[in-house]
């Protein structure tokens, strides 16, 4: 068995995953389990989803040589484009695959939760298109900092509901979206957004998702001929860590995912249940979860995917720290030097590809650039003060 | 060496098949350390000389099966500074209770804590059962035996969409007693009971413990629709909610309950 053959049936990878949830979700989880894989297998669903991605997201995105900013690290770096795909951000390889399989399951409405917003915005735009009412469950902190993206998610025609409970960031929204699924869980589809969750969901998201490591390697290989030697990315849930990651499993290639500072659950976490499935949590002595501090809302968040925790474990992939400080200059270096402007979380990746070539200068790396900025604007000024 | 707590599960049975006063019998829930740490042992005390049971909810930040009045005491029980070590040691000096206690907690309190001491620990507290909401069957099957070695219930959740032969292992596995949850949805709502009298007459008919409703049942009214299908109710929002408006508990459980007719 090789690491890229998990989770088991009962949704493990190693000790880590399973279904922690309510007793009235475990029916809608069984069936989303069984439909999933059967979709996945069915030819048709493959078909529509390849057309939707190619057609309406603008897959394959591109894999960008990072000329300048490769020669300033040291490394060929290489950035595969999540930012170029519609909504600006890897999100919607994974939204559009759930909301096809919601539509399947004859679902009456979608719910999901948001953090930087990205993911909510891909849920609203793709239940726009397919014609699915939309409910995004948004902390109100995160409502504050991510504006525009609240707009964007309001004109695609979603309720946009802000969560005051808790900490009022993506981990009291998701909270949230799951007591409204759990009140009708068989007409509400839940449509979660990382990696994260019971079982089926970071598998299932996992296979949306595996789309940017497929189309990367197959791009790297045409272009250069040989594998990278590393795959750098940012974790928070972990999504499009997992997504670039997953195909490079079995390749003698190093995979690196990056934690934000105030929110390194790999790093500085201990094992624990948070919305459905054990894995590394940041938490205090008594099990209860701690508030994350982060520059980046899509990071900031105290649990991770069990299947991170598991190739942590596994010495299968390592993860390192940004703080704040370093994922913004190095936002600022891609600017200048790229013309590309990084979501806050891509820049945690950035400045990990930084660090990394301090190590292993020359080294090729493939960064999963996962998401456009224009959404952090207000942030990076606020930095700047 | 306290003597094996073996019995506290089956007197937890027993005393919800022969309630203190008239039937269905009350099971209250509250959360632990609410409304402050120090007023707790007394009120503990009150509601259990009226109550059939306890349940004590160990608070936890992220209780994502709880409506709005359980998420803000747990929250205000935390920044009090309630842990489960709190509540066990409170249990063991609050001396002999007149209703057996639960402990109804999300599971990451309790792997913080670890099952071995968990067991240790709470038997000698007298605690007869643990409902931990977000530990399904599939889940509690490592730690069912331990839990029930050590003389606890392993309290199992059903649910109107659980289906029937899930419902048979479930209630046959449950011990304590059955918790059929009325509702889809959290703790606290308005229960609607009209049309859930099929599926409590099915659970009560896989169970050979006691079934216990709970979600939503806020009044009288609601005892008395669900007294005839089943051996108990669980109140807890609604009693929290007296609680805060600092009105009297044993009162409003006492009105809960029809007067044995003679």
């Amino acid at each position: 068995m090789t690491a890229a053959t998990w989770p088991d049936a009962r949704g493990r990878f190693g000790e880590f995953g399973g279904r922690y949830v309510p007793e009235t979700l475990i029916g809608a989880l069984q069936r989303l389990d069984l439909a999933a894989h059967e979709a996945l297998a069915d030819k048709r669903f493959g078909e529509a989803l390849s057309l939707e991605l190619e057609s309406w997201v603008g897959r394959p995105t591109p894999l960008t040589r990072a000329d300048r900013l490769g020669k300033a690290w040291g490394i060929d770096l290489w950035l595969k484009r999540e930012d170029l795909a519609h909504t600006g951000a890897h999100k919607i390889n994974n939204a559009m695959g759930q909301a096809l399989l919601a539509q399947r399951l004859g679902a009456s409405r979608v719910v999901a939760e948001t953090g930087a917003g990205q993911h909510g915005v891909a849920v609203a735009a793709v239940c726009a298109r397919l014609g699915l009412p939309c409910t995004v469950y948004m902390g109100a902190v995160d409502v504050e900092r991510q504006a525009p993206n609240v707009q964007r998610m309001r004109l695609f025609g979603a309720e946009v509901v802000p969560v005051e409970a808790g900490d009022a960031t993506l981990r009291a929204a998701i909270d949230e979206a799951m007591r409204a699924w759990v009140s009708d869980p068989e007409g509400t589809f839940y449509l979660l957004g990382s990696v994260v969750g019971p079982h089926p969901y970071p598998w299932l998201v996992r296979e949306f998702q595996r789309v940017i490591g497929i189309e990367a390697r197959r791009q790297f290989i045409q272009r250069t001929g040989v594998l990278p030697d590393a795959c750098i990315a940012c974790v928070g849930g972990g999504s499009n860590a997992i997504g670039l990651f997953h195909p490079f499993m079995d390749d003698p290639v190093e995979l690196i995912g990056i934690e934000a500072g105030g929110a390194s659950s790999v790093t500085h976490g201990r094992p624990g249940v948070l919305h459905g499935c054990y894995s590394m949590l940041l938490q205090d002595n008594d099990g209860q979860v701690l508030e994350t501090h982060s520059v980046s809302a899509g990071l900031d968040y105290p649990g991770v995917g069990p299947e991170h925790a598991f190739l942590n474990i596994s010495s299968n992939a390592y993860y390192y720290i940004v703080d704040d400080a370093e994922a913004v200059r190095a936002l600022e270096e891609c600017c200048g030097l790229e013309g590309i402007l990084p979501a806050l979380e891509t820049a945690h990746a950035l400045a990990g590809a930084r660090n990394y070539g301090r190590e292993h200068p020359g080294a090729s790396v493939i960064l999963g650039y996962s998401g456009r900025g224009d959404k952090d604007l207000d942030i990076l000024a606020g930095v700047g003060q | 060496m306290t003597a094996p707590p073996v019995g506290l599960a089956t007197a937890l049975e027993n005393q919800l098949k022969h309630p203190k006063s008239g039937v269905p019998a009350l099971v209250a829930y509250l959360t632990a350390g609410f409304p402050d740490r120090s007023a707790f042992p007394d009120l503990l005390r009150s509601v259990a000389r009226v109550a059939d049971a306890v349940e004590i909810g160990v608070p936890f930040t992220d209780p994502m099966a709880d409506g709005i009045t359980i998420q803000r005491t747990s929250r205000i029980a935390l920044e009090d500074g309630v842990t489960l070590r709190w509540i066990l040691d409170m249990l063991e000096s609050v001396g002999r209770l007149e209703a057996p206690v639960l402990l109804m907690s999300y599971v990451n309190p309790l792997l913080a804590y670890g099952w071995d001491r968990l067991t240790d620990r709470a038997a000698e507290a007298r605690v007869a059962g643990l409902i931990v909401p977000d530990l399904p069957w599939e889940e509690c099957r490592p730690v069912r035996h331990r839990i029930e070695g050590a003389g606890m219930a392993l309290v199992q959740l059903v649910s109107p969409l659980t289906p029937e032969p899930r419902l048979k292992t479930l209630c046959a596995a449950s011990s304590g007693f059955v918790y059929a949850v009325t509702t889809t949805g959290t703790t606290g709502g308005e229960g609607n009971f009209a049309e859930i009298e099929d599926y409590l007459g099915r659970v009560s008919r896989h169970s050979a413990v006691p079934v216990c409703a709970g979600f939503g049942i806020r009044n009288a009214l609601h005892v008395r629709q669900l007294a005839q299908h089943l051996d108990g109710v669980v109140v807890g929002s609604a009693l929290l909610e007296v609680i805060e408006r600092g009105q009297d508990p044993v009162r409003f459980l006492r009105s809960l309950r029809p007067a044995p007719s003679s």
